[in-house]
């Protein structure tokens, strides 16, 4: 088998290990049999006795199932767009964390905790948030340079975060009574059960079945934009056309698990050292390791401190700090 | 194919960059662009490859390039610039078959004929064995050379490169100039290059067009280009310009004596 095979295989035997992990471990502990069997029926034309009793049955398909399929899905979108990002920037330390896209989803939820005083319209608001945010990036990046340079559009994003965050803080000191929700939300939680699954579904795979078919035209942008005109490509459209998919696979991510630092820049790395850098492999590697990565996460979260459930965000920024400086590092060695 | 251009300014960022140039790249034939630098020699190569606006017409087999199609000028013209983007972890087969990206529909992947291409690039530039590397771990050389086979990969009639020679010691400027002219002339390439180093200019070019200050101030056959007058006004330099093989130009840097 070749390295991109071993690749892909890996990371596929990687996220159903730590999807079935997550649908056994937790308060109650359910025996792997009784899991597989219990899945199994639900399949049609299958007949199978799980031996699970009802409460049982109702915490795999009611509390654990959402749970592993969210994880799953904000993992890996988080991760897809960061590679995305990364290929439109040409930086591997671009990631829908730095591009504004968390601040926009930030302040906008914090809005309409602070001023509705409810948790109504928290989905919708960070959609609008993430998207605002990297396209307020976006516009003053391109505005700043003519023609769109890459270092200035990162950098315009750390402007937009800045000030994002900087309302979104005023706005909390506000009403300081609804900061532990806003807190809660801000640290990520992949708890939201089926509504959150059914809602984040049709975006996720929009978002990431676009980014996928880009892979090919990411990997002639990587040559430059001046080398990837003469080869016949519009940079300036497949840019905006993976930049629209990545904010919305990162809006959807934001929006179903709150914000989860370091997905997007760690799992697409990784990705990179073990299968080569072509974006046709990065992509779909990225999505699966990024599910698997943030499921592995959050059982991580919910058992360290049992019964208490830490943030999922502390697991992967503990883990992803560490990493990006690790990365950092290694550009910089490649720059000088 | 030829290669005109005629009467071609540009604009960069409100400052004239090129103003009034005109100029012919004959069908087969190796035209090399040489002036002192920020003379406009790059700015000039990218707007006959449509990478920056300009004024003025410039064709290509007599078909505007303005006016075609990005993948449609991609399949006539290929772009070798002065110092390429290579992506560290891409493998060398893989960064020749982009190539053939003016060939591949948007949504599509290369077919089999594409790699084959590809291939076929490879072997016949002696990069077979360099096929499965990384681009971050060649050589100088190799690495012109691998941009070459991304350029040749393109099957376009028209190369146009911007200093091909830049970094190399040398023999691997000699080996590189060799490697163009072998294919231009097996091919019937048209060549179009800046090259800095006047006499190579003169050893390897059929034609020369002599730029200064945005304008195009001489062409022609390289001995009547490169004159001691023309040389010492324009690039400032004190030369002494004695005949080289074949009768074409030898330049020779002259110390001023105390």
């Amino acid at each position: 088998m070749t390295r991109k095979g071993v690749a892909f295989a890996g990371a596929a035997v990687a996220l159903a290990a730590c999807m079935t992990a997550g649908l056994m471990v937790g308060a109650a502990g359910l025996p792997l049999k009784g899991v597989v069997l219990a899945l199994a029926d639900r399949l049609p034309f299958v007949e199978a006795h799980s031996g699970l009793t009802p409460l049982e049955t109702g915490v795999l398909f009611e509390l654990r199932l959402p749970r592993v399929l969210l994880g799953a899905m904000v993992g890996g979108l988080l991760a897809v767009a960061g590679a995305g990002y990364q290929g439109v920037f040409r930086n591997p330390l671009a990631d829908p964390y730095l591009l504004g896209a968390a601040a926009g989803a930030g302040l906008t939820v914090t809005l309409v905790i602070v001023v509705l005083g409810d948790g109504v319209g928290v989905p919708l608001a960070a959609f609008c948030g993430a998207a605002g945010g990297v396209l307020l990036a976006y516009g003053l990046g391109r505005t700043a340079t003519r023609g769109g340079g890459t270092a200035t559009l990162v950098l315009a994003g750390v402007a937009v975060t800045s000030f994002l965050t900087a309302i979104q803080t005023f706005l909390q000191q506000l009403k300081v009574e609804e900061l532990q929700r806003v807190y809660a939300w801000i640290l990520g939680d992949v708890g939201g059960g089926w509504d959150q699954v059914v809602m984040c579904a049709p975006y996720a795979v929009v978002a990431a079945a676009i980014l996928l078919l880009h892979g090919r035209l990411l990997d002639v942008l990587s040559v430059g934009d001046d080398e990837a005109s003469s080869l016949g490509v519009r940079a300036g459209r497949v840019r905006l056309v993976v930049l629209v998919a990545a904010s919305l696979a990162t809006a959807a991510a934001v929006s179903a698990g709150g914000l989860i630092g370091f997905v997007g820049v760690v799992v697409p790395h990784a990705v990179r050292r073990l299968a080569g850098g072509s974006y046709r492999v990065v992509l779909p590697l990225s999505l699966l390791a990024g599910g698997a990565f943030l499921v592995g996460a959050d059982l991580i979260a919910r058992t360290v401190l049992a019964p208490a459930e830490l943030p999922i965000g502390v697991v992967t920024a503990f883990v992803g700090a560490p990493f990006f400086v690790t990365i950092l590092r290694a550009t910089r060695k490649v720059e000088t | 194919m030829t290669v005109e251009i005629t009467g071609v300014g540009v604009d960069l960022g409100g400052r004239p960059v090129l103003r009034g140039v005109s100029a012919v790249a004959r069908e087969g034939r190796w035209l090399a662009v040489i002036g002192p630098n920020g003379a406009g020699k790059s700015t000039l190569l990218k707007a006959v490859m449509g990478l920056v606006p300009f004024d003025g017409v410039i064709t290509v087999g007599g078909r505007p390039v303005r006016g075609l199609a990005p993948r449609d000028r991609a399949r006539m013209l290929a772009y070798a610039p002065q110092s390429p983007l290579l992506p560290p972890d891409m493998t060398v087969h893989e960064y020749a078959l982009l190539g053939r990206t003016p060939y591949i529909p948007y949504w599509g992947r290369e077919s089999a004929r594409d790699t084959e291409v590809a291939r076929a690039v490879l072997d016949r530039l002696d990069l077979t064995g360099l096929a499965a590397r990384p681009l971050e771990r060649l050589s100088g050389g190799e690495r012109q050379r691998v941009v070459l086979a991304r350029a040749l990969t393109q099957q376009a009639p028209v190369l146009l490169l911007d200093e091909p020679t830049t970094a190399l010691d040398l023999g691997h400027q000699q080996q590189v100039l060799e490697l163009v002219d072998r294919l231009r002339r097996d091919d019937g390439l048209t060549v179009v290059s800046t090259l800095h180093d006047l006499t190579l200019a003169a050893q390897y070019a059929d034609d020369l067009l002599l730029m200064s200050g945005g304008e195009a101030v001489a062409a022609g056959a390289p001995g009547e280009v490169l004159t001691e007058d023309l040389v010492t006004r324009h690039f400032g330099a004190r030369v002494s310009i004695g005949a080289g093989p074949a009768g074409r130009p030898v330049v020779h840097l002259r110390r001023p004596t105390t």
